[in-house]
């Protein structure tokens, strides 16, 4: 298992965990980013800036330090 | 009277769809975050008025803005809720409308932006999403007004069904058991808005979006500016009202106070409309014939950014250095809407998460961000002297935001919270909104600048006579001429800049200032007192203490920068 930062642009995955505070969690469960659910990330900004990623067909982006500690779980490439 | 509230995700069309039911115009936008304040209408409900509220977008119950509170107080004082949705995005949408339920407050859904439900391979079953529900679903184009009928004669089968309040873990679960129901996704081909909409958010390809998009912006603001005012404005003002002011200048005597008022001064017969300030001449000609114009510009320009979903993409790009001045990328937005007025720059930074970026947010906004008023002034006066000495008045100002944003930074209490946005697709700006939006900030403009523009020329001409302004004038002078390098009697356009600032600059016009210290002048009246309506909405968003450190800040800055300029120049 890997962070949302450390995945490959163009790559699915599933979240597994969301580390960091309450207030952190409650951000991204608003936007419907909760462990089991899909998302996939469309790309990263240079010099830590943010990761994007489609979830449930909507694009999302995410700041570097909050995508550093949403943990995911790549999936499988066939 | 029943209050009806439209309530929903951000950025799902709330306020397309309080246009259409309300014929109110309010404010339309591809980003989230557009409505932060409430709007309030009215729409006949069989024999009956109600009220209708758009309520700022929100995700949850849970606020995490300022915005988002709003949205929660107004929740306890409305009868029934009208929830707005998104089709594409059902699953994240319901959360809101399952926390809506739990309260108990009737409801009727309008499941809006239906039409893209088609291309997006989205498929949606609303017969079982009504049982599901309990209450009304409607599909919805608010933009074009498909099922807006519909939607109008559910609202009193509004419905509250019993749905027992329930945990985090609990809803979404629900929400699954929904989606599984009612939802077939097909996969659909990428179309070329979607690969445009990924380019823009890579560095490389990105980065060259946004410099094409920003250079772009500039010279069609330029090009319609400058065009209004060489090919209609000034024609209008020389050739009809000329002779309608210099006719009336004869019959009033050609001088005295009275004259001197109405017309203003006229030198050897040669009328000349930013120097005279006379109500009739520079009191019209400076927000009809200077400043609409680049208000006209710049707004068209930003209504088109706005609806085709690329700010919140610029906010991606823009997050890395953002974070150097204590702000996150979406800070970018209140900034761009600065360029052209101040006051509602500052009410747009309640999208933002923290009272700390707000307040940097806000002073960054009033010291460094000229308003469009300003920006047309300076075009047309400091422009005058050749486009370099343009440059050097936006190099200092950029710098100046650069610096103290990394100063505030490091010195305001607290940290910055991260970027969390949702990007909307890139949709073709739907025209009628773009002109609505023009002509509602055009005539925002017209209505309030042009009564205070009389009323500072107005002061400006009884001050003059009473002698004040050389009383100020020989009191400042260490400062505006030791410290500044300009005439002592520049303090007076520094004084009315609190009123306006496009007048105030048009006061340095007839001073005989070498380009140097027109440059000096117009970047010290830039950054020095905003101007008064600015001073009263960061009042009532920041509170006194900070606004008073607003303004503390806001006078070193521009003594110092001023001082700078002074030397280097």
């Amino acid at each position: 298992m890997i962070t949302l930062a450390q995945l490959k642009s163009g790559q699915s995955s599933t979240v597994v965990d969301i580390q960091g505070g309450r207030r952190m969690a409650d951000r991204l469960n608003a936007l419907g980013i909760i462990p089991g659910k899909k998302i996939t990330k469309t790309s990263a900004m240079l010099m830590r800036g943010p990761v994007t990623i489609n979830v449930d067909r909507v694009e999302v982006a995410i700041g570097f330090g909050m995508a550093n500690k949403v943990i995911v779980r790549p999936d499988r490439v066939p | 009277m029943t209050r009806i509230l439209l309530m929903g995700n951000p950025n799902v069309g709330k306020s397309a769809l309080f246009s259409r039911l309300t014929g109110v115009q309010a404010i339309v936008s591809n980003y989230p975050g557009t409505t932060i304040s409430y709007t309030r209408g009215h729409m006949k409900l069989g024999e009956e008025i109600a009220e209708v509220i758009d309520v700022p977008g929100t995700y949850t119950l849970e606020p995490t803005s300022e915005a988002e509170e709003i949205a929660l107080r107004l929740l306890d004082s409305g009868d029934i809720v009208i929830n707005v949705a998104n089709a594409i995005n059902l699953e994240r949408n319901l959360y809101l409308t399952l926390q809506l339920l739990e309260r108990g407050i009737p409801m009727v859904m309008a499941l809006n932006l239906w039409d893209d439900t088609r291309h997006r391979g989205v498929d949606i079953d609303l017969e079982k999403l009504r049982e599901l529900l309990g209450v009304p679903v409607i599909p919805t184009v608010a933009v074009t007004g498909e099922g807006i009928k519909e939607l109008v004669e559910n609202i009193p089968r509004a419905t509250s069904p019993h749905h027992p309040p329930g945990t985090r873990d609990q809803r979404w679960a629900t929400i699954g058991k929904i989606i599984e129901q009612v939802q077939r996704i097909s996969h659909r081909h990428h179309t070329w808005r979607e690969r445009l909409a990924d380019a823009s958010v890579k560095p490389l390809s990105g980065g060259l979006i946004a410099l094409a998009i920003l250079a772009g912006s500039f010279f069609i603001i330029r090009f319609i500016g400058e065009g209004l005012i060489n090919y209609v404005l000034d024609p209008l003002f020389n050739t009809l009202w000329s002779p309608v002011v210099l006719k009336l200048s004869q019959l009033m005597g050609g001088g005295g106070f009275l004259h001197d008022l109405v017309i203003g001064k006229i030198i050897g017969g040669e009328l000349n409309f930013v120097e005279s300030f006379g109500l009739l001449t520079s009191g019209l000609y400076v927000p009809l014939g200077v400043v609409l114009p680049y208000i006209v510009a710049f707004y068209l320009v930003l209504g088109i950014l706005e609806d085709t979903g690329y700010l919140p993409r610029l906010a991606v790009l823009m997050d890395t250095i953002m974070h150097r001045l204590g702000l996150h990328g979406y800070a970018i937005i209140p900034n761009l809407l600065g360029l052209g007025c101040n006051v509602p720059a500052i009410l747009a930074t309640r999208i933002l998460e923290s009272k700390r970026e707000r307040f940097i947010a806000a002073t960054l906004i009033s010291i460094a961000v000229p308003c469009a008023a300003l920006q047309a002034m300076i075009f047309g006066l400091v422009g005058a002297r050749g486009l370099g000495y343009v440059a050097i008045v936006y190099g200092t100002l950029f710098i100046v935001w650069i610096i103290l944003g990394i100063i505030l930074n490091h010195t305001v209490k607290g940290f910055s919270p991260e970027l969390l946005i949702e990007i909307p697709p890139y949709r073709l700006p739907p025209w009628r909104t773009v002109a609505q939006k023009l002509w509602i900030r055009t005539y925002g403009f017209l209505a309030e600048a042009i009564p205070i523009i009389l009323g500072a020329i107005l002061v400006i001409n009884v001050l003059y006579i009473l002698g004040v302004f050389d009383a100020i004038a020989n009191f400042t002078a260490p400062v505006v001429t030791g410290l500044l390098g300009l005439p002592k009697e520049a303090v007076t356009a520094l004084v009315i800049g609190f009123l306006r600032k496009d007048v105030a600059l048009g006061m340095l016009a007839p001073l005989a200032l070498t380009s140097g210290q027109l440059v000096v002048g117009s970047v010290v009246l830039a950054m020095l007192f905003p101007c008064i309506a600015t001073f009263v909405v960061m009042f009532r968003e920041l509170g006194w203490v900070n606004m008073l450190k607003a303004v503390g800040v806001m006078i070193v800055a521009a003594l110092v920068t001023g001082g700078i300029l002074n030397l280097i120049l």
